[in-house]
């Protein structure tokens, strides 16, 4: 089947589809990972100082940490399913592989928090406080669990590992368990995730209690709360930005074309400089790549090919080398990938029916053209190769968001805990309207940083193997078009629910007391 | 010690782990009745703050299960996966949109500004109890009747009704409909009796006691209809079988009644399952106010056996357990929708987590239930629901 044997808009709706719930689940899940620690960081300061402050901060944060929760978990749901529902022909395709982290995270991960999250909320007065103190833990550690599980299953669509290709059941097959888990992918992005969603939840906690600050209320649980929040969130950020730096250099070896695009390169070059801030005047189309212009821009010089290859001087591909090819520096052009594509699909085809007649030699040389050129299965469902270019500016943009983002935040961190200690938080005014206007950019933050990732990486659900288009569901639009309204209804009705709740709580907190 | 076991036997061994979270999932649906009851068994806002309350420790389990049951069915056997959420489209959205408004709703309900209204959060409690019971048993009937939906060989499945699966519950014209409601009813009002013995279970309140009993009664006789009626119709209709050595996909009569005669172990289970729900349900009724409080523990098992065993019933002995009425030979079966060799080996061993994870849950429940609720725990709680 060719690109235009696929129903396009059918494709497009189920994306748009995936990318609101995926977007929607997003907003609450880094809060989760985040303050279900420094939840457990205050109740361990609590057991033991012994201090009733520290229980009172304790359990305020963790009411918002629960109404966070629960739209986090309503939200999940329905993502899980979908790999289902809307991406079935991925289910197979992948599903030997894919599908077992997303169960190991059910039995590992969602089992741990569901049940400990009921005694950290109702057993204060019912369980010892060593077990709740446990189970508060346990939370956090559920939590988290569960990220490390579906972000291993993310990381094997971007860097496909530890499989291989049944020509009999026409789908991957799991090889290598420890190389899906241990993939450098998958750590990279793990370590990235949870330190970002660390600094998010950092950043939350600091911004309302600036808030509670400027208000002149709570004042010993506020100024209680921005230190640890500062120090957890310096560490944590100054660990993100490593590892996101760490995360690029995996892009750069796995992934060429996203990070080609993260930097809008179009044409590739030794002694690489970095885009430090950019604008594009005409927006290139995947049909015209070329035909982008750049308006004012920030370089630092050599940077780019540093950060590639850890040397100012390295080659970097840009997008026309990765298109067109460069026998300088190795690179097979798409046009090459997309003809060895198209001999294994035709290949494949062969060796199944050689199968059906039982014409074992046919079907061995089949097998032999077939394995010899998998390595580019995918391309083959394409013609041009520039319909394999993501959205150059949209991955361009929401890079450079976030990572300007991220080196903000070490400095907000860093001021907040400098007046922190010297205990002058509430007379610099200033830098709690930054710690509380921080609060929204944080989610910015996150959400760019998906984007990246997940446009960046298109056409591609599995990387070089399985193409977008071929992993929908045979199922009509109109039925995605209806789900998609429902989903932004239902989902925008209970956001705006939380936010007023979560709103309600932080104002109506009534001063716990002044040590 | 997986690794030497034959493909068809490591097919085997993800089946019953799927069997048995089916049956653990069906009996924590009792969380779903729970809520079509709230203004039943509630009179007061205090009685109903109890009753939420009381549930409100549990949801997330039962929601739990469902989500871990999809991912052990995506791992195991992936081509059910696809075949049956790409396919069955509108029931399975139906079930998530019912699941996405309970997950709000406890912990929204009564908080302060939430926009929607205490009403409105129980009524989407309400929508979910009625919806996760029905259309989840419904569709579990379907591993009996069949679907309409065929596989090509590059293992794509296209499902051949305009109706995305809801004809599977309201074409009624085929019989087999009638069969697969009765097992959603039968689910429901079932899901209605365990929430009824449960409250009795951990609530410390003379009125809700005794209300509670009363309606373990009066859901009782329809449960037992729509039960009885699904059973029977399983014992003699024609089932789906296939061919060990061609893989080919047949039609015989009384097939599950054969299956049941050919494997005694599973006759017996469930004959025992059947008989422990109706135990439990005779002590809450008739028996002592302590053997009420016990009644749960013995329906909840019981549920869990009988499920286990419908589940071992359609999967086991060569029966094709998700059959196409629409095209016999892409029906699925354990052996051509399952996963690789491998990948099974691997999630055996995550699935010796099992156990602790059972045995943590006990523990925690147990440290939680020494305490019943009672009215003065709801006043005096500022966490409650
Ligand atoms: C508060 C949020 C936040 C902040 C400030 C940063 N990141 Fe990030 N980043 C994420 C939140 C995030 C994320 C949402 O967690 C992503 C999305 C996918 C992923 O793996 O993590 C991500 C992805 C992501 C990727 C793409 C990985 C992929 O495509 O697989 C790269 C290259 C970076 N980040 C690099 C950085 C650098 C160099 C930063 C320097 C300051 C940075 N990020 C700050
Ligand atoms: C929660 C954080 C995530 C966000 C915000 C996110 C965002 C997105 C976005 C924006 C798209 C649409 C891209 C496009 O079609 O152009 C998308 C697609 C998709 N994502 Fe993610 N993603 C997230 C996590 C994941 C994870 C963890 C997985 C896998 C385990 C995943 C799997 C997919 C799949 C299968 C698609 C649909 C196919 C495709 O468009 O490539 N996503 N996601
Ligand atoms: C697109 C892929 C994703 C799927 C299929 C998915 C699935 C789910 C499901 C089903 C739940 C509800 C579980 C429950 O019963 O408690 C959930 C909640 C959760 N997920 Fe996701 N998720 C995805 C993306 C992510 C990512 C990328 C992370 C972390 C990095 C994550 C972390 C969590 C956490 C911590 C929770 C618990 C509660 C909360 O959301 O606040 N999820 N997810």
């Amino acid at each position: 089947m060719l690109m235009e044997h696929f129903n396009l808009a059918l494709v497009d709706w189920s994306r748009a589809q995936f990318a609101l719930t995926a977007l929607y689940h997003w907003l609450f899940v880094p809060l989760t990972l985040g303050t279900s620690f420094i939840i457990a960081i205050m109740e361990t300061i609590y057991v033991k100082t012994g201090k009733d402050i520290w229980k009172r901060i304790t359990k305020f944060w963790m009411v918002l940490f629960a109404i966070n929760f629960a739209i986090g978990v309503a939200t999940g749901i329905i993502l899980e399913f979908e790999f289902g529902t809307n991406w079935s022909n991925y289910s197979w395709f992948v599903g030997d592989i894919f599908g077992a982290p997303l169960a190991i995270e059910g039995i590992m991960a969602f089992f741990l928090e569901s049940t400990f999250f009921a005694v950290m909320f109702f057993g204060w007065n019912k369980v010892s406080k060593g077990f709740h103190l446990t189970s508060t833990w346990l939370v956090a550690l559920g939590s988290n669990l569960s990220a490390l599980w579906i972000l291993v299953a993310n990381a094997w669509m971007q860097n496909p590992v530890g499989m291989h290709f049944n020509p009999e059941t026409a789908r991957n097959e799991m090889v290598n368990f420890w190389a899906v888990l241990f993939s450098p992918t998958a750590i990279n992005k793990f370590l990235h995730t949870i330190s970002s969603a660390y600094v998010m939840s950092a950043i939350f906690v600091l911004g309302v209690s600036a808030w509670f600050l400027l208000k002149k209320r709570n004042q010993a649980l506020a100024k209680r709360s921005m230190i640890v929040a500062s120090t957890f969130g310096l560490i944590m950020s100054v660990f993100m930005v490593i590892t996101g730096d760490e995360s690029a250099r995996e892009v750069f070896r796995v992934q060429p074309m996203k990070f080609a695009s993260m930097e809008g390169l179009y044409h590739g070059q030794t002694d690489a400089p970095l885009t430090a801030v950019g604008f594009f005047t005409k927006t290139p189309k995947p049909e015209a790549p070329n035909a982008n212009e750049w308006g004012p821009k920030i370089k630092i010089p050599g940077m780019l090919s540093y950060m590639a290859a850890l040397n100012t001087h390295a080659y970097v591909p840009g997008i026309n080398d990765l298109i067109h090819g460069n026998t300088a520096h190795n690179i097979i052009s798409y046009y090459e990938r997309i003809k060895m594509g198209k001999l294994a699909i035709a290949a494949l085809k062969e060796f199944q029916l050689a199968k059906k007649a039982a014409n074992d030699s046919v079907a061995r040389t089949a097998l032999k053209t077939f394995e010899a050129n998998y390595k580019y299965f995918g391309y083959g469902y394409y013609n041009d190769p520039h319909k394999l270019i993501p959205d150059v500016p949209l991955v361009f943009y929401s890079f450079h968001t976030m990572v300007g983002l991220g080196l903000l935040f070490v400095l907000i961190f860093l001021l907040t805990l400098i007046y922190g200690l010297k205990g002058k938080l509430p007379v610099k005014r200033w830098i709690l309207y930054v710690a509380l206007w921080a609060i929204p950019f944080a989610y910015l933050a996150q959400e760019a940083g998906w984007m990246v990732a997940e446009f960046g990486r298109q056409p591609w659900v599995v990387q070089n193997y399985m193409p977008t288009l071929s992993a929908v569901s045979n199922i009509n639009q109109t039925s995605v078009i209806i789900t998609f309204f429902l989903f932004g209804v239902i989902f925008t009705v209970l956001l705006i629910a939380e936010i007023k709740i979560m709103l309600n709580q932080i104002k109506q907190l009534k001063d716990g007391g002044q040590q | 010690m997986f690794g030497n076991l034959s493909y068809l036997a490591l097919q085997q061994y993800w089946w019953a782990i799927i069997a048995l979270l089916g049956g653990i999932l069906v009996f924590m649906l009792f969380v779903q009745g729970g809520q079509t009851l709230l203004y039943t068994i509630g009179k007061t806002e205090t009685d109903v703050k109890m009753l939420v309350n009381s549930l409100g420790r549990k949801w997330d389990l039962t929601f739990t299960s469902l989500v871990v049951f999809g991912g052990a069915a995506f791992a195991s056997f992936p081509l059910f996966y696809s075949t049956s959420f790409g396919g069955a489209y509108w029931v399975w959205m139906i079930i998530l949109f019912a699941f996405i408004l309970q997950a709000v709703s406890y912990e929204y309900r009564t908080k302060a500004h939430n926009w929607l209204g205490t009403k409105t959060y129980d009524t989407f409690l309400f929508i979910n109890g009625l919806i996760g019971t029905v259309f989840l048993g419904t569709a579990v009937a379907t591993f009996f009747t069949g679907s309409l939906f065929s596989v090509n060989a590059m293992h794509h499945s296209f499902w051949q009704s305009p109706y995305r699966g809801l004809e599977l519950a309201l074409n009624f014209g085929r019989y087999a409909t009638y069969v697969n409601l009765s097992l959603g009813l039968a689910v429901f009002f079932l899901a209605r009796i365990l929430a009824s013995l449960y409250f009795m279970n951990n609530i410390d309140d003379e009125t809700i006691m005794e209300r509670a009993r009363k309606q373990v009664m009066k859901n009782t006789i329809p449960f037992l209809v729509f039960f009885l009626f699904f059973l029977i119709n399983v014992l003699v209709m024609k089932g789906f079988n296939y061919d060990p050595v061609t893989k080919i996909v047949g039609i015989e009569s009384f097939k599950y009644l054969h299956n049941l005669l050919a494997m005694p172990v599973v006759l017996i289970l469930l004959l025992l399952g059947i008989v422990m729900v109706l135990w439990g349900i005779f002590r809450a009724a008739f028996a002592t106010e302590k053997c009420g409080k016990k009644a749960i523990w013995f329906s909840g098992a019981g549920t869990i056996l009988t499920v286990f065993a419908l589940f071992l019933t359609v999967g086991y002995h060569h029966t094709a357990f998700y059959p196409s009425v629409f095209d016999l030979q892409s029906s699925l079966t354990i052996q051509n929708a399952s996963s690789s060799k491998y990948t099974l080996t691997a999630m055996s061993y995550v699935s010796l987590l099992v156990p602790v994870v059972v045995a943590y849950i006990w523990y925690a429940w147990s440290q939680m239930n020494k305490t019943p609720i009672t009215k003065k725990e709801m006043e005096e709680d500022t966490h409650a629901y």
